[in-house]
């Protein structure tokens, strides 16, 4: 379970302990069991705790299983490798939740990436997968969009090639509110895209790392390794850090060697008064 | 039960038109060679008409004749209709075309006082429809239509008796067969049932051997007379197809007042179909232009549902591309499949709205825009063939499918064609150092392999190589399953080429 803006997670102001940015439980990440926490904490006992305001937890009726503000996430990658949709997999994965979920490709991405493939899916998530190959990207936004409207999803994929026309601020706003009102979350990777302008809530650069050895065959690939690059956030400062799976805790793991990973208290201040719908709705 | 409306196309014209009985009446049909007769009342018959005969000759012999024509397609119709109005004697019908029908009426005669006063019944009811029938009762439908058609003493057969033995005296034309077959047998002098019976199987066979029609095969009309075969028969279902129409005033044209009607529309049809406990799979919806153009639009949906929101929703996506020209006048919303939906209680979230959609009609969006085929879940295929291991089935989330087990890992993304990639390698039987794909060059630094694939001989060609697939992993983390086609020297092609084929996560 990973929640990034749950009271229940960020701890008290002057506690002594950064906020975590990825804590909670297991996660099943796309090789096995993966619990989301953040490697190196540092006191920063001057970052207030955002209280989520009363507008925003009160307004949606099905129980919020996530942060507000993790509901609509892009991931940029290359298409080239599966980093992206694999990363996206395991935030979004929760372990108690055993609804079906959705996967939305383009055309583009599906020639240029391939498609899922169930036996390489991980055990717990492979047998719900319900999959749409759009033609154009115009479909696909369509297709996201339905899927978020759905309550039966646990949560929605899509995956959109470069930089369509049709995937504009608009459109990308439009999904986040989607996404807010319905309480479904979306993970959007988009394969070899500009950072054009969109209104998701985090965005991540995400691009594959050398995995560590593995236990028995130390010449083979080991368990996967990501370098994500956190570069906007609406709650968080943005930051690096080096995901993976963590053989010892059956975790994603945050590890060290991120080039630079600095290390920020994690969140900023005053963030939580701007939420979507409490935008929206001053606006 | 077989009954036999001799005179149908007749006795149908005669109650369409008020006529004296004693007019020499005939219907003509039109042939290649100008109309011919095609049924005569029993006065023309007298003056000289006879069936068959084309109407000039006719006319010749008898020059008073009243000349109609024939309707071949509404006696069809009525003889559906009469096939429906016979259930009342039992549970099914069936058409025996062109003037017959077949009535299955096991176990039922008690409940009429017997099989003659259930016939008497039956026939009492066809004349009160002005139809003149002959009625027959026998164990087997060809005994039945036999004694109908040619029968003379008796009408009922008991249940034990032998059709072949009571029936034996018959002409072979009451076997059903084609008239060529019919000469052929009285050529051959065999003119009564009891004749062809006493023949003995094994000639008839071997005279009949290349006759696979039951029409053309007298030993198997005779062994469907005595019910040695089965004989199926296509019976008549009364199936009412739910349908509301609205004919409009004023002509429709613009789209508001279309989306309108189909909203009213849905909303009648939810009812009706509320009242029959049905729920539609599939819904057409006709438009009638002005200019006597016809539009049909036509949606199918997942699961049964009568949701009036939802259907309306379902062709307001479908309506875009309707030319409406000088308007519509009539809209016709019919639901040709629909499945039995119980009533259920009413969704008592007062804003189910908020709520999202539920999974199916999410689905039903999602196909109607993006068609059949787009919306796919995997399900495993026993194949060891990687690219095979996986179908694409319709989605349904209720699916239980047996998991398989997974010796090794396989990649979370397979491309749908495996891409060539070109490689540098050490030994023409080892794994590459070094790899071109798209373009740019990936340094091996790390694999696992290989994992021998062979070929699968049942389904593939005897020429089909091997594949030897490794896990590896590039000099900056990629992750890749790559595979070698062939082996060296394995006679089966040239030098083994290498594809790339899945990405890991």
């Amino acid at each position: 379970m990973i929640r990034f803006s749950s009271p229940k997670i960020l701890p008290e102001p002057g506690r002594g302990t950064a906020p975590n940015l990825f804590q909670g439980g297991v996660v099943e990440g796309p090789l096995g069991q993966v619990v989301a926490y953040r490697g190196v904490a540092k006191p920063t006992p001057q970052t207030p705790c955002p209280t989520p305001s009363p507008s925003t937890t009160a307004t949606r009726g099905p129980p919020s299983r996530t942060g507000e503000d993790m509901l609509h996430t892009e991931l940029f990658a290359s298409a080239d490798d599966a980093s992206g949709a694999a990363l996206a997999l395991a935030f979004a994965h929760q372990p108690d939740d055993h609804r079906p979920w959705l996967w939305v490709q383009d055309k583009t991405a599906i020639r240029q990436s391939g498609r899922p493939y169930r036996p390489g899916l991980p055990p717990s998530l492979r047998h719900r997968l319900i999959h749409v190959a759009a033609d154009k990207a115009q479909d696909a936004l369509f297709a996201l969009e339905e899927g978020l409207r759905c309550r039966d999803l646990a949560f929605v994929v899509g995956e959109i090639a470069g930089n369509p026309a049709a995937l504009d601020f608009t459109a990308s706003r439009r999904l986040s509110l989607v996404s807010s009102r319905h309480g479904v979350p979306l993970w959007l990777v988009r394969l070899a895209a500009r950072h054009d302008l969109g209104s998701a809530r985090m965005r991540w650069d995400v691009a594959s790392a050398p995995s560590p050895p593995p236990q028995w065959n130390t010449q083979g690939p080991g368990d996967p390794r990501w370098q994500a690059d956190l570069f906007r956030a609406h709650k968080f400062q943005p930051g690096q850090w080096m995901l993976g799976h963590d053989g010892q805790h059956e975790a994603l793991h945050a590890f060290e060697g991120g080039h630079g990973s600095p290390d920020h208290g994690g969140v900023v201040p005053d963030a939580a008064a701007g939420s979507l719908e409490a935008g929206q709705r001053s606006a | 039960m077989a009954a036999w409306c001799q005179t149908l196309p007749l006795d149908r014209w005669r109650l369409d038109n008020e006529a004296p009985e004693d007019a020499p009446v005939v219907l003509v049909g039109e042939t290649a060679h100008g109309p011919r007769i095609t049924a005569a009342s029993a006065p023309a018959r007298q003056a000289g008409a006879r069936v068959g005969v084309l109407l000039a000759d006719a006319r010749a012999v008898a020059p008073g004749l009243a000349v109609y024509p024939a309707d071949p397609a509404g006696d069809r119709a009525l003889l559906e209709t009469l096939a429906l109005w016979a259930q009342q004697w039992g549970p099914w019908s069936a058409l025996d075309a062109p003037d017959g029908l077949i009535i299955d009426v096991t176990g039922v005669p008690h409940l009429f006082g017997g099989e003659i006063a259930m016939m008497a019944d039956a026939k009492t009811r066809f004349a009160a429809r002005g139809l003149s029938v002959r009625l027959a009762i026998a164990p087997t439908a060809g005994a039945a239509w036999a004694i109908a058609h040619y029968g003379t003493k008796q009408n009922a057969l008991a249940p034990g008796s032998d059709p072949l033995v009571a029936l034996a005296d018959l002409p072979v034309a009451a076997l059903r067969l084609d008239h060529a077959v019919v000469l052929l047998l009285e050529r051959l002098g065999l003119k009564r049932i009891g004749d062809l019976a006493a023949v003995g199987r094994a000639a008839l066979a071997r005279r009949f051997r290349d006759r696979r029609a039951p029409m053309a095969n007298p030993l198997i009309r005779l062994d469907q007379l005595a019910g040695r075969v089965p004989e199926p028969i296509l019976p008549v279902l009364g199936v009412a197809i739910p349908m509301v129409q609205r004919r409009l005033m004023e002509p429709v044209r613009h789209r508001t007042l279309l989306d309108r009607v189909v909203d009213d529309l849905a909303t009648a049809l939810a009812r009706r179909l509320e009242a029959g406990g049905q729920g539609a799979r599939r819904v057409e919806l006709g438009m009638w232009k002005v200019d006597g153009d016809v539009l049909v639009r036509r949606i199918e949906l997942a699961a049964a549902t009568r949701d009036p929101a939802h259907i309306a929703r379902l062709f307001a996506d479908r309506l875009d591309d309707c030319d409406a020209g000088f308007g519509i006048e009539l809209v016709r919303l019919s639901a040709p499949w629909a499945e039995p939906l119980s009533l259920t209680q009413d969704d008592l979230e007062a804003a189910a709205a908020t709520h999202g959609t539920s999974l199916t009609a999410c689905l039903d969006r999602l196909t109607v825009r993006l068609g059949q085929d787009a919306v796919a879940m995997p399900i495993p295929r026993a194949s060891h063939m990687p690219e095979r291991a996986q179908r694409w089935v319709p989605p349904d989330p209720a699916l239980i499918i047996q998991e398989e087990l997974g010796f090794q890992p396989r990649p979370l993304k397979l491309l749908d064609r495996a891409e060539p990639i070109a490689v540098i390698y050490e030994a023409p039987d080892g794994l590459p150092r070094v790899f071109r794909w798209r373009g740019h060059v990936h340094e091996i630094t790390r694999a696992a392999g290989p994992e021998r694939i062979a070929p699968e001989w049942w389904r593939e060609k005897g020429g089909a190589r091997l594949r030897d697939y490794y896990r590896i992993e590039d000099s900056t983390g990629r992750r890749y399953w790559i595979y070698r086609r062939g082996l060296p020297g394995d006679g089966r092609g040239g030098p083994p080429e290498w594809f790339l084929q899945g990405m890991y996560g």
